[in-house]
């Protein structure tokens, strides 16, 4: 089983979205913000990369080619190896059904588009203050939670 | 002419019994006559008389008398008289002969009164030596005299001697004739009465007597009745006697003492003069009881035959009436097939009287076969009551064919054989009309069948087409909610990145930027924001719209739903300087609906106050209808409020009453139609109540348990 770096200076994030501005985007304002950030446009990627990184959080944009936010998120919970890592799920559609179906992937939160650096930063450092979840810990007991739609 | 004197036979010895009962008879009795009589019938009962008589010599008028006789006629007694100066009769020589004599030959031109003219004469009298006071004649024993003759002659002789005086003698002549008249008078069958003009009775016959005289040993009844009828009978003739010279005629009701029933008698009366007894009135009633009751009877047959004509005569003429009212012709027919009675409808049809034009003529006379053929199959069945046709007839006048339903029924006489056909016979013009119209009515009505088949089919058509186009119009929608969905992903895409560099600039992560340079970031930011709000709206429409509202009901109390609101608004608040204040007001129960969206709709309610109140305060109040279950959330404001044109308008989509460019107030315009669109999924309403100037009030009105949709 891999585990991570036990400690980072600056945690990884995983930045998963195919729109290459908003994922570029989101990589400068989180390395601005104090994270590590790799890159991955689809979900295969994402999986892939996940795996291989370890990142401490996974933004997870739900729409993208090849395979979707779901499917990657399904498989990345259905791993030993990657299931303890948290995943944010990023969607655009503010449709009830799409949170649902994100929740029901395993993702750990869940934010809607259009979202703002700032809030996305914060998303992202509310997971990581959590008490870091042991190996055994079950990801998907973890507690999900809607944030707030901007209006 | 021999005479000698008859030697007494020695023949049998007359019962000495018979004898002993003739003479006591003789000493009770104080009549001449009747003692003669007596002796007759006794000489017949016991001796081999064939005839005998009893003759008596009146020394007053000189006469030999004729008082009894047996076998004698009555024209005998009337023709016999005999004086006593003929001496040279036999008879009067016998009567002063010392014995009986037998005279064998009476000579015919001598009267006797025996029918025979061979008899003995036994002289009466007391002893031989007196001449004799009169005669015992008797025939038929031939020329012995018999012993019990040759008795009684001289035991009836010494009674005769014994009760014969002048006097006597002179009542027995007068008795003879008397009892001539009787035997006359109770011969005739009719009561005869002798009366005095009072009514007083002095002779009857037996069958008056009946009447008017009752026996010693009659009932009660019957002297009542005899009394009665004297009365009766007396005030008859009195009423009419007076000056009554010749015959009289009149009605008498009498009783019948025996039966007590009434008879009715004819009294004929006439008054007879008698020189030396005074006037009397002779009376014959002739019974007419049975007479007059055959009259009434008569009289009232006749009177019920005249009813009964009558009444056959009414009901004959009912019968014409009802006959001929009927409008259907009624023809009686005889077995040879003849008219013999039809009503006038039917004169119409087979009688001709006033009628002279030929083709009329013709055409009775064609109905009248057609009838007559109908008949005659009538007859020919004479098995059946009742006979069902159909003739072609035509009115004699017009010529118009007359189709007609015939219907015949027989009547048969007691001994069952057929009397007469009646036929009645129906116009079947109007009934083929009708079956005519019906026809026409049925082709009508399998046209409009038809029709409406073809219009149902045409409708049928028209609604798989309608549902056809509503099943496109739904895709349609669908899709155009699937277009405004992916659209507003799509548009989000874009502005989440433009949202983000904004932001990023703004926040100098890509260095230092320039006061001007911010403020322009801070309009890009604020447009985009904008955007993005409207972007947001028109989903939430579009999804109100598809159905796709998902509700998730919970409960929760109207308090925390306000300080939440109050809680999120808060820098709005603090920044319009509005007092803002929530009451709830009695008792409100919690609310069972979808939380967020109720709070959505408080939230927009909320911030359109905030929004449109420059001064003053807002308040929400919480309430509850108990009648209608509802929970009322009221949110006034004292802001510029909505004038009535406009009220219904703010609820439209895209609607700020200050529709102007440069907008102070912001937002989308979208708010309370989305408000609005919510309340009625959550099965509620909202309602304004507004004056310009001085305010408004959103009232949202929500059952306190949502229905599930």
């Amino acid at each position: 089983m891999s585990v991570g770096p036990a400690k980072r200076e600056r945690p990884l994030v995983l930045v998963v979205e195919d729109y290459q501005d908003a994922r570029e985007m989101y990589a400068a304002y989180l390395q601005f913000s104090g994270f590590d950030v790799a890159e991955a446009s689809n979900g295969i990627e994402a999986v892939e990369k996940t795996t291989e990184l370890q990142p401490d959080i996974v933004l997870m944009d739900l729409a993208l080619p090849r395979m979707d936010g779901w499917e990657a998120t399904r498989r990345l919970k259905g791993d030993s190896r990657t299931r303890h890592i948290p995943i944010v799920a990023l969607t655009g559609h503010a449709l009830a059904g799409h949170a649902d179906g994100a929740r029901e992937a395993g993702c750990d939160s869940f934010v809607t588009k259009p979202c703002l650096p700032d809030a996305l930063v914060a998303e992202i450092r509310r997971l990581l203050d959590r008490p870091a979840p042991n190996e055994d810990n079950d990801a998907s007991s973890a507690h999900p939670r809607a944030t707030k739609r901007q209006n | 002419m021999t005479r000698a004197a008859a030697p007494v036979g020695t023949g049998p010895a007359i019962d000495s019994e018979a004898k002993l009962e003739f003479v006591e008879f003789l000493l009770t009795s104080i009549n001449a006559q009747e003692s003669s009589r007596r002796a007759v019938d006794w000489l017949i009962a016991h001796t081999a008389a064939t005839e005998a008589a009893v003759l008596v010599a009146d020394g007053q008028s000189n006469q030999v008398l004729l008082v009894a006789e047996h076998g004698i006629s009555a024209g005998a007694i009337i023709d016999f008289s005999l004086g006593r100066d003929a001496t040279a009769h036999p008879l009067i020589e016998a009567l002063s002969s010392p014995a009986p004599v037998y005279i064998e030959d009476l000579p015919i031109h001598q009267h006797g009164p025996l029918a025979s003219r061979a008899f003995h004469a036994i002289p009466l009298r007391s002893d031989a030596k007196e001449p004799g006071q009169g005669l015992l004649l008797v025939a038929g024993a031939g020329p012995t005299l018999d012993p019990g003759a040759a008795w009684m002659g001289r035991t009836l002789g010494k009674q005769i001697s014994r009760l014969l005086g002048r006097q006597l003698l002179a009542e027995t002549r007068f008795g003879q004739e008397r009892m001539l008249l009787y035997s006359i008078i109770n011969a005739v069958t009719d009561p005869i009465l002798l009366t005095d003009t009072e009514g007083k009775l002095i002779i009857a016959n037996s069958h008056a007597e009946k009447l008017f005289a009752a026996p010693e040993e009659a009932s009660e009844g019957w002297r009542r009745a005899a009394g009665l009828n004297n009365m009766l009978f007396s005030a008859a003739l009195s009423t009419s006697a007076v000056g009554m010279t010749e015959l009289a005629r009149r009605e008498l009701l009498l009783v019948d003492p025996l039966e007590g029933s009434d008879l009715l008698f004819e009294l004929l009366s006439s008054r007879a003069k008698d020189e030396r007894q005074g006037t009397y009135v002779v009376s014959i009633l002739r019974n007419v009881t049975d007479l007059a009751r055959a009259k009434e009877e008569i009289e009232e047959s006749y009177r019920t035959l005249r009813v009964a004509q009558a009444e056959v005569r009414d009901e004959r003429h009912r019968l014409d009436l009802i006959i001929d009212s009927v409008a259907d012709p009624i023809l009686v027919t005889d077995q040879e097939g003849d008219i013999v009675l039809m009503n006038t409808p039917a004169e119409r049809l087979f009688n001709t009287p006033g009628i002279d034009d030929e083709t009329a003529l013709r055409r009775v006379r064609a109905n009248g076969a057609n009838l007559t053929s109908f008949v005659s199959n009538v007859l020919t069945r004479s098995g059946e009551q009742r006979y069902r046709g159909e003739i072609q007839l035509g009115d004699p006048v017009t010529g118009r064919p007359l189709p007609v339903e015939a219907l015949a029924g027989t009547i048969l006489s007691e001994q069952g054989e057929l009397m007469w056909v009646v036929t009645i016979l129906h116009d079947l013009t109007e009934a083929i009309e009708k079956a005519r119209l019906y026809e026409q009515l049925k082709q009508a009505s399998v046209e409009l069948e038809r029709k409406v088949t073809e219009a149902t089919a045409e409708l049928a058509e028209q609604n798989e087409l309608l549902r056809r186009q509503h099943i496109a119009l739904e895709q349609a929608s669908a899709l155009k909610s699937q277009f405004l969905a992916n659209m507003s992903h799509e548009f989000r895409t874009p502005l989440n990145a433009i949202l983000g560099y904004t932001h990023m600039l703004l926040n100098n992560v890509t260095g230092q930027v320039s006061d001007p340079q911010r403020k322009s970031l801070s309009r890009i930011d604020s447009n985009a924001r904008h955007l993005l709000a409207l972007i947001n709206d028109i989903l939430d429409i579009t999804r109100i719209e598809a159905g796709r509202m998902p509700l998730n009901a919970t409960t929760f109390g109207v308090g925390e739903l306000f300080e939440e609101v109050q809680a999120e608004l808060e820098p709005i608040i603090k920044r319009s300087n509005l007092a803002v204040t929530t009451k709830v007001r009695g008792s409100v129960p919690k609310l069972r609906t979808d939380r967020q969206k109720v709070k959505q709709i408080v939230l927009n309610l909320l911030s359109n106050a905030l929004k449109f109140t420059p001064a003053g305060s807002v308040t929400m109040t919480a309430s509850y209808d108990t009648r209608l279950k509802q929970v009322g959330i009221a949110v006034r404001d004292t802001g510029v409020g909505i004038s009535p044109d406009d009220q219904a308008k703010v609820f439209e989509d895209f609607r700020q009453l200050d529709a102007s460019p440069a907008r102070g107030y912001g937002g989308t315009g979208l708010g309370l139609s989305i408000c609005r669109r919510l309340s009625h999924i959550l099965g509620g309403t909202i309602d304004l109540e507004s004056t310009a100037g001085t305010g408004s009030t959103f009232t949202l009105r929500l059952p306190a348990k949502a229905k599930r949709r």
